[in-house]
């Protein structure tokens, strides 16, 4: 027995552990793909918007550093273009140009100078004193010779401060001459310091040497900015002149860099953010997904282990209850074959039994004639011949109540004496209870009226009670007293033992179908069940009471034929 | 004997028809100290053969033999002797059987075992009836 309980908890075990994983599978599954795939498409359409979005910055700053660039050249080529080489050759009178440009826009030009073909300049309005400085070794000098105009890259230069130039080439009477201005590097700065995004997002201009033309604000060795490189291996650059490409820095950080050229490709306008800064909407939604991932986990795993444990459980009982029910089967057939053999045997037994009593008849009849008369031990004779016949009609009757027992159920409902069938199977019982020390009393009333009902049926549900009452008192003995009464309109029957008793939270189940306290194996749990079924089904009523340690007693309620005939 | 004188002495002749040999045995001398001549046969077949050669007052028939069922006997009985009364001997619990038997005209049946008295008074009245 306690190996197969191990196996059935072995067996149980594995059930739970398959069925609790299939169900985890199944849900997880489909969860894990559905999640990732919102996930990438998220990822790919943030990192577009993202994208888009600095694109779109970094553009308009272009446009508006190259505009800036334009104009500001736009009112040097204007000056130079306007006034003879003569006139401004007159440092009071570019002294006013340059108060009026400063006034016009807010002293962006920080001076103004006219320098001739040999690169000396000739006229200079400005807070340096410069004088009749030499420019003709300056880059900014060389280039303007030989295009019309130039804007320097951020230098030094004479006075020691970055700054940059914008100069215009004019002829005069088949002479070279440029008009120069230096911008103010400040009012410059500002325009890319301007660009500012989300925490780590700013802005500076490299030129083509990968030298800053802006401040930045913070140290990054123009070496470590991925500037020419960046254009060539980075994404292509889109029509608008938009490049946009991701790197990591030495401490591992990942970077988003978004470039445009300025000034017809002389600079290049960085745009750098961490990239943890410009996607953090899309790391808190991550986050967001992976918590409900995980709660959504633990409540699919907790809900699958409830479910199949409740699962499992159920099982079990349905298995318990089919064991038990073919356990059942089983006893019935047994029962069903004992029952025959007896019955056989019994009908066998019969006809010895009768020639037995016979034969003892036979003796009696010659011990009649006249030659055995004297005999002197006629007496003991006839004795022994009627203790013979005695015993034969015993057994005659033990056979008859057999047979009259064994006979195939019969649920037709005749007129019965209700007495009649408790005296049977008090006899039929007897023996059984005599081995278990129990003592059986009956105390039936004379005259009840027949009821209705059928024999065998009840038989089987007085049998039932008689067996259980005996074997709750195989240890002990006892008494059962079995009592018929008149109640109104019910014949009823107390069976009453002086056993053990039942305790009450048994009793409310007592009557519930496989309910058992014998141990496995020994009772079906169908028993009580079978009468109520039986008494319910003749109208009856069966109930029962019992305390621990005083005795149960069950009372059977049968109607009486009258009262039903009325109902009808 | 002749069978007049059968009839003077008021001896009932009877046919016991059963396989049991004891029974039949005792039953037979008993019977006899009762006024009843018993004629034994031990199955249907010799039942059939005794009734064919002799007359008989009352047949009593076992209805559980081995060679053949003891209603189809009591059919071909009535066919052969319609007025001879039979009773029939079943076992307890077979009333299905006898009251079969009633249907094709036995005179009365006793379930096994019986009182000899009950069955002297049985084969009386069936002789008287027969008579």
């Amino acid at each position: 027995m306690d190996q197969n309980q191990q196996i059935a908890k072995a067996k149980y075990k594995a059930l739970f552990r398959n069925r609790m994983l299939t169900i985890i599978i199944v849900s997880f599954t489909p969860m894990i793909l559905i999640s990732s795939i919102i996930l990438y498409q998220f990822y790919t359409s943030y990192h577009e918007k993202v994208y888009a979005h600095l694109g779109t910055i970094v553009k308009k700053h272009k446009r508006n550093i190259d505009s800036f660039l334009n104009e500001k050249l736009g009112n040097i080529r204007f000056i130079a273009r306007t006034f003879s080489f003569e006139e401004l050759s007159d440092e009071s009178f570019l002294q006013d140009r340059l108060v009026t440009l400063q006034q016009e826009f807010n002293h962006v030009f920080v001076d103004i100078g006219v320098i001739n073909e040999q690169g000396t300049q000739v006229s200079y309005a400005g807070p340096f004193k410069l004088g009749k400085a030499l420019y003709s070794e300056a880059d900014w000098f060389q280039k303007a010779m030989e295009s019309e105009y130039v804007i320097s890259d951020v230098f030094f230069g004479l006075r020691g401060l970055p700054h940059f130039i914008i100069a215009v080439r004019e002829n005069h009477n088949g002479r070279d001459w440029i008009l120069r201005s230096t911008i103010d590097f400040v009012a410059f700065n500002n325009l890319v310091e301007n660009i500012r995004i989300g925490e780590t997002g700013f802005a500076f201009i490299l030129n083509r040497e990968g030298k800053f033309q802006t401040k930045t604000l913070l140290d990054i060795l123009p070496e470590k900015i991925p500037c020419m490189d960046f254009i060539k291996n980075g994404r292509k650059i889109s029509k608008e002149g938009i490049c946009i490409t991701e790197g990591v820095d030495d401490s591992g950080e990942k970077y988003i860099y978004v470039g445009a050229f300025l000034k017809g490709g002389d600079w290049l306008l960085m745009f750098r953010q961490r990239s943890s800064d410009a996607f953090s909407d899309f790391r808190s939604a991550v986050s967001v997904t992976l918590a409900i991932i995980l709660l959504g986990g633990l409540g699919i795993i907790s809900m699958a282990f409830i479910l199949t444990k409740m699962t499992v459980k159920r099982i079990s009982q349905v298995e318990q209850k089919k064991r038990m029910m073919n356990e059942q089967i089983i006893e019935t057939g047994k029962l069903a074959s004992v029952g025959e053999l007896a019955a056989g045997i019994a009908h066998e037994i019969n006809n010895p039994v009768a020639i037995m009593v016979e034969e003892a008849g036979w003796i009696e009849d010659l011990l009649e004639e006249e030659e055995f008369k004297e005999g002197e031990n006629l007496g003991e004779f006839k004795r022994a011949l009627n203790q013979i016949r005695a015993q034969g009609h015993r057994c005659k009757e033990i056979t008859h109540k057999l047979l009259s027992f064994a006979r195939k159920t019969d649920s037709r409902v005749k007129d019965l004496n209700i007495n009649n069938v408790i005296d049977e199977l008090v006899t039929l019982s007897e023996q059984r209870a005599k081995y278990s020390k129990v003592i059986m009393e009956t105390s039936l009333q004379d005259n009840l009226p027949n009821i209705k009902a059928s024999e065998t049926e009840l038989q089987q549900v007085f049998l039932n009670l008689i067996n259980n009452a005996i074997d709750a008192m195989e240890k002990e003995g006892g008494t059962i007293s079995i009592k018929s009464r008149l109640d109104g309109k019910d014949v009823v029957i107390d069976l009453a033992d002086n056993g053990p008793g039942i305790p009450q939270a048994n009793l409310l189940r007592i009557f519930d179908p496989f309910f058992t306290t014998k141990p496995v194996g020994k009772g079906t749990g169908l028993g009580l069940s079978i009468c109520y079924g039986i008494i319910k089904k003749m109208g009856g009523e069966i109930s029962v009471e019992s305390n621990v340690g005083t005795g149960t007693t069950f009372h059977v309620y049968m109607p009486l034929p009258g009262d039903e005939e009325d109902q009808d | 004997m002749p069978d007049k004188e059968k009839r003077g002495s008021g001896r009932i002749r009877l046919l016991l028809v059963d396989d049991e040999v004891g029974f039949v045995d005792v039953i037979s001398k008993r019977l006899s100290k009762r006024n009843i001549d018993v004629t034994q046969a031990l199955s249907g077949i010799e039942g059939i053969q005794a009734l064919r050669g002799q007359d008989f007052d009352v047949a009593i028939l076992d209805l559980k033999m081995e060679d053949m069922d003891g209603i189809e006997v009591l059919r071909i009985f009535k066919k052969m002797v319609p007025e001879m009364p039979v009773i029939m001997l079943t076992g307890h619990g077979s009333e299905k059987a006898a009251n079969e038997g009633m249907a094709y005209g036995a005179f009365d049946y006793l379930t096994k075992p019986y009182n000899l008295e009950e069955l002297v008074e049985k084969i009386q009245e069936a002789a008287g009836q027969g008579r």
